[in-house]
């Protein structure tokens, strides 16, 4: 099968989904005439012009406003929010508009809107553009959180999620925009809400979010070299979560290491170890593990980087601590 | 610019409309009919019904905590409105938005907003919409002075004044933004003049004069029907009532409310209907008599439909 980068994925779900329907277009900081500050989107200004893919002010609050206000009318807009720590700016029209917007009105509103944006440390990028903040939005009812993994999963899932009828919000890592990955030359998508068992094994189960699943299946590769077995759950989509995979794992492994890439505190991880602890208790051996950032703010110099964010030989650890 | 007789009187019956229907509000508020909070929209009548008046069914409003009074005026159905606010299942959203979230999408009401400014940028994204579709529609989006000094009123009006969207920018300057004078929240006496700062008109309007109203709000729209972008416009007005009932109003004089009521758009209008013999007192009578009686069998409505079933708080999350 034919091997396509991340990011090249991303940009192919766009690409169809707007030759699939008219009412599908893109707009946000730079991502016209430059294609976006990662690239994803080169070209598209050519292909479908100016009234499709539009450069927008830098107003993050008017972004988000247009993708509200645009969907209620049955358009599809995709709105690229440059790094998801911008998403503070427009933190209003995400948390108090767009999650409540249907509910508030009884239903009678539906916003179709796709919110994409780039998180991650690893570019040493420092405190304002290093963030993995999908916990937050995680917290607010109303939303769907997607954060894919590899190219495949990208695409299927922004595919779909252009397609739903919901607010979606995709959070894609900035290290995994490189990376890549077997995508078929033939449409597919994969459904919002099923998590993905990236391998199979029965000795510790590994729940790894985004950029942490490839760093799982590095880590997995050299467990395999001391003869353990890890099987790695991807939820893929946070909300909603598949949950009932994370379990069926966990009474097979009987212990869970979990890895997310955003600050350990309230992190997407420790809603998944919440729901462990209420559902999953009786078939641990272990305590559940955390793996995750430091609890800093992301330093700048790229030594402290490394230091707070998580890296493969954290999970590795993990997984030999969770067996003695 | 002429206003019809006819068009008088039924701005005459939407201004009575929307007065009584907010003094009924307060009375039931205040007797435990109405749970939360109210914001009422008494004395500032004639600035939703010239603006929505110079409207069509197919275009769209987006409004305020403060936002029976739009509501009304763009046709939402009364008896949805009551009940809504009453919190029950009848209502426009089946209890769970309330008065400050009332919704009617089949007469244009996009969207009424909790929060000071929130509404504008949603409001212009509408008129992204319109504009892409290619519609002759526009979007009117009612806030007031204070929202004017929200960061989404600045990005909003820049986006739709570069994309020349089809939206009209409505401040209704009622000189309080929550308790706070307009002196003592903004050093501009006319937010119109922030419209220079995007390139686009501003209008002052006497917010107490339901014509004047009615035609600045007019220009607005043709130019934004017409493809030649947004306007800002201001309507000077003020409120009778608290911020919401129960505010104890200390920011503000007796006096200087009572030289707004000798102002009062309501009274205004009745004097010109007399005036130019359009309607009699008999008439009026009439008129206000059964607006009475169709606020009551709102009222009564509302009073008698079901509370929501504790399951349907968790359904209209997801599609």
């Amino acid at each position: 099968m034919r091997r396509i980068t991340y990011k090249q994925a991303i940009k192919e779900a766009i690409r169809e989904e707007m030759l699939n329907d008219e009412k599908v277009f893109i707009f946000g900081e730079d991502v016209a005439v430059h294609g976006g500050a990662f690239f994803v989107t080169t070209d598209l200004l050519t292909e479908f012009g100016p009234e499709r893919v539009l450069d927008t002010p830098i107003s993050e609050v008017a972004i988000v406003g247009l993708a509200n206000g645009s969907s209620i009318m049955g358009l599809r807009p995709i709105a690229e929010i440059m790094f998801n720590d911008f998403l503070c700016v427009g933190m209003d029209q995400v948390v108090n508009q767009m999650a409540k917007m249907r509910y508030m009105s009884g239903g009678q509103l539906t916003l179709p809107l796709v919110i994409r944006t780039a998180m991650g440390a690893g570019l040493s990028a420092a405190a304002q553009h290093s963030q993995c903040l999908e916990a937050l939005f995680m917290h607010i009812p109303g939303i769907k959180i997607i954060v894919p993994s590899t190219p495949y999963d990208a695409k299927g899932l922004l595919k779909s999620a252009i397609r739903d009828n919901n607010p979606v919000m995709f959070f894609e890592h900035v290290l995994l925009y490189p990376v890549e990955g077997e995508v078929p030359e033939d449409e597919y998508t994969i459904p919002l809400g099923q998590a993905d068992i990236k391998r199979k094994g029965n000795d510790v189960t590994i729940v790894a979010i985004g950029l942490m699943v490839q760093k799982a299946l590095s880590a997995a590769e050299k467990l395999e070299n001391e003869s353990i077995e890890v099987e790695i759950i991807d939820p893929r989509s946070l909300s909603p979560l598949d949950f009932e995979t994370v379990l069926k794992s966990v009474k097979k492994t009987k212990r869970v290491v979990i890895a997310y890439s955003g600050s350990k505190t309230n992190g997407s991880g420790t809603e998944i170890a919440a729901r462990l602890s209420e559902e999953g208790l009786q078939y641990l051996k272990k305590p559940v593990f955390r793996v995750a950032a430091k609890d800093a703010p992301i330093p700048f110099a790229p030594k402290l980087e490394k230091f707070v964010i998580p890296q493969e030989k954290d999970i590795y650890d993990a997984v030999i601590n969770i067996l003695k | 610019m002429d206003i019809s007789n006819e068009l008088a009187v039924r701005m005459y019956k939407n201004m009575f409309t929307i007065r009584t229907f907010e003094e009924e509000v307060i009375t039931l508020f205040r007797n435990g009919f109405i749970p939360g909070w109210v914001h009422s929209y008494i004395g500032q009548e004639a600035v939703a019904t010239g603006a929505c008046f110079a409207i069509e069914n197919e275009d769209f409003i987006f409004s305020t905590h403060r936002g029976h009074g739009h509501c009304i005026s763009k046709g939402a159905d009364l008896k949805k409105m009551m009940a809504e606010l009453f919190a029950k299942t009848t209502g426009y959203c089946k209890g769970k938005g309330g008065s400050m979230h009332i919704c009617d999408p089949s007469s244009g009401i996009l969207g009424v907003n909790g929060i000071v400014g929130g509404g504008i940028p949603i409001a212009t994204g509408t008129g992204f919409a319109c504009k892409y579709l290619k519609t002759k529609r526009v979007c009117l989006v009612f806030f007031g002075d204070g929202a004017s000094n929200q960061g989404s009123f600045h990005e909003s009006i820049n986006l739709a004044s570069l994309w020349n969207l089809p939206v009209v920018y409505i401040c209704e300057n009622n000189l309080y933004g929550n308790t706070v004078s307009q002196k003592r929240h903004q050093n501009i006496e006319n937010i119109a003049d922030r419209a220079k700062a995007y390139n686009i008109p501003g209008v002052i309007s006497d917010g107490m004069d339901v014509f004047d109203v009615y035609q600045k709000v007019s220009n607005a729209v043709d130019r934004a029907r017409n493809g030649d972008g947004p306007t800002l416009v201001e309507a000077k007005t003020y409120r009778y009532m608290g911020h919401y009932d129960g505010d104890p109003q200390v920011y503000r004089t007796e006096e200087e409310i009572d030289s707004w009521k000798k102002r009062d758009c309501i009274q205004k209008l009745e004097g010109y209907l007399f005036e130019k013999f359009i309607l009699d007192e008999e008439q009026i009578i009439s008129i206000q008599k059964k607006i009475r009686t169709e606020i009551g069998e709102a009222i009564e409505f509302a009073k008698s439909s079901p509370e929501p079933i504790e399951k349907s708080a968790l359904e209209d999350i997801f599609v």
